[in-house]
């Protein structure tokens, strides 16, 4: 589990974070939504410590990462993945180099094993044999999908993913969604997911914290966001006349 | 007037603080030490000798017209090509163009990780990347470049070489003679000294300047034109101190 208490963070006259405080729940998909600008990827980067809030607490189980020292902070991270909005894949190595990387960086594990459990990983994203293939060979959901082997190949216990959905279509989203969901119930490990995909929200929303102005704006379930009585998250959810007009004639 | 200066001064002053730690794994800090050095040295090689062929033979040329009508004798060209090779030329003017090749390749190379978010990345993992990106490039520059020097010293001297005894200029046994004479072994040791401190500049700054870029490829662009520019001013103000320092009497 983790725990964000009072997370400020101003740029310049630029007020971005202004005292966010909430729960990210273990074994469950938690998602961070908004606008563009709210603040939603200054909050993920605060949390994964590459965003160094100006007040607050983040609290991973027991251990507050803004009071690590570097070490301290490096040894919390392996225990943490990340998945980045351009997946960020290392381009001049192979799929399988990529997700190696961190067992190379990190582990004893001899090649053999290494590979195992490279293929593992594979095999779990459903890219079985795509192991040579640079990323550039890659169509993005491709990508994405190393980008999350690469996430777990150390069987992390936190997974964070910044709009996994981006520059995907509907379809190829929903399979993302559907993985990042899956991987989370089978390793009971806590994901944050910074979306504003409201296929996303609907599909795999265990909890959902709808972010305005730097503010929590509200915070609940995917059963229970469409009856929100938040006006903002209503107007959020519904940005679309086509969805209005859907909403009106559902008689809400 | 003095903020940003002293912002990137202590900037600077943090970033090889923790460039200088504990490497994660060091088989990983090796494997990026040895791919830096082969970078450095074996792609900088033809640079190196080419500019290093035509200082010694330019430098051959002029002391040649310059001492033309005086009592000075011919020999003492391969002295000078010799003394000015090692202490000044070799070392200050390769460095100047490794500052161009190596320093903005360097520069251009963390710059892009940091805006594909491959810095972000290794450091979500875990990974010091201060000491695994930056780590192997300033010791591989501080390992490679005073080979590259010395090369490029002995390069020089040929240049000297071939500009002056098959033109007619003077005789083979005359260059020797020169360069026989007058040795001062202190002028060596002189040469990699400055090596190792240019070598050192302009790898530190250039990786200053890409690992902390902000923006897009216009900004990537003009970091890395400052790592060039910046490394140049120092190596030219090192210069200066480590002659006054070491080669004054």
């Amino acid at each position: 589990m983790i725990k964000a208490i009072d997370i400020k963070k101003t740029y310049g006259d630029n007020e971005v974070l202004k005292g966010i405080t909430t729960t990210f729940e273990e074994g469950k998909c938690n998602l961070i939504i908004g606008r563009s600008g709210a603040g939603k990827t200054v909050l993920l980067k605060s949390l994964v410590g590459l965003v160094a809030p100006d007040k607050g607490e983040i609290w991973f189980g027991k251990i507050n990462l803004l009071s690590l020292n570097k070490q301290q902070t490096r040894i919390l991270r392996n225990q943490m993945g990340m998945l980045f909005q351009g997946s960020a894949l290392f381009d001049s190595m192979t799929v399988e180099e990529n997700i190696r990387f961190p067992l190379d960086m990190f582990t004893n594990m001899t090649y053999k094993e290494k590979i195992i459990r490279v293929n593992e990983c594979l095999e779990r994203v459903d890219l079985n044999g795509k192991n040579k293939l640079y990323p550039s060979e890659l169509s993005g959901g491709m990508q994405k999908r190393v980008g999350i082997a690469r996430a777990i190949v150390l069987k992390p216990e936190y997974l964070f993913c910044d709009e996994p959905n981006s520059g995907l279509d509907p379809k190829t989203s929903i399979l993302i969604d559907q993985l990042i969901y899956s991987i989370t119930q089978e390793r009971n490990i806590t994901t944050v997911i910074n979306t504003h995909d409201m296929n996303s929200v609907m599909e795999i929303g265990d909890t959902i914290n709808y972010i305005e102005n730097g503010m929590l704006a509200w915070h609940g379930g995917k059963e229970n966001v469409l009856e929100s009585d938040n006006e903002s998250l209503q107007n959020f959810i519904f940005a679309s006349p086509f969805l209005k007009k859907l909403r009106s004639q559902a008689g809400k | 007037m003095f903020n940003e200066p002293l912002f990137h001064l202590g900037q600077y002053i943090n970033m090889m603080r923790l460039v200088i730690s504990r490497p994660n794994k060091f088989s990983m800090f090796w494997k990026e030490l040895v791919r830096q050095m082969y970078d450095i040295g074996i792609g900088s090689l033809l640079i190196v000798a080419l500019i290093c062929i035509f200082i010694g033979a330019v430098t051959a040329i002029q002391f040649n017209y310059q001492l033309d009508g005086t009592l000075v004798p011919k020999y003492y060209i391969g002295y000078i090509v010799r003394d000015i090779t090692l202490i000044e030329m070799a070392p200050t003017v390769t460095c100047l163009v490794l500052a161009g090749k190596v320093g903005s390749n360097m520069a251009s190379e963390l710059g892009g990780m940091r805006q594909k978010e491959h810095i972000d990345a290794m450091d979500i993992m875990g990974v010091n990347t201060y000491n695994f990106l930056i780590g192997p490039k300033i010791l591989g520059g501080i390992l490679v470049i005073p080979m590259l020097v010395t090369v490029g010293a002995a390069i020089s001297i040929m240049g000297g070489f071939l500009a002056s005894v098959p033109t007619g200029m003077l005789s083979q046994e005359q260059y020797i003679q020169g360069l026989n004479s007058f040795f001062v072994p202190f002028n060596v040791i002189l040469m990699l000294i400055k090596a190792v401190v240019f070598s050192y500049l302009l790898t530190s700054v250039s990786c200053y300047q890409g690992y902390y870029v902000k923006g897009g490829s216009i900004e990537l662009g003009k970091a890395s034109t400052r790592a060039v520019v910046i490394s140049d001013i120092l190596i030219l103000v090192a210069d200066y101190i480590l002659a006054l320092l070491l080669a004054t009497k």
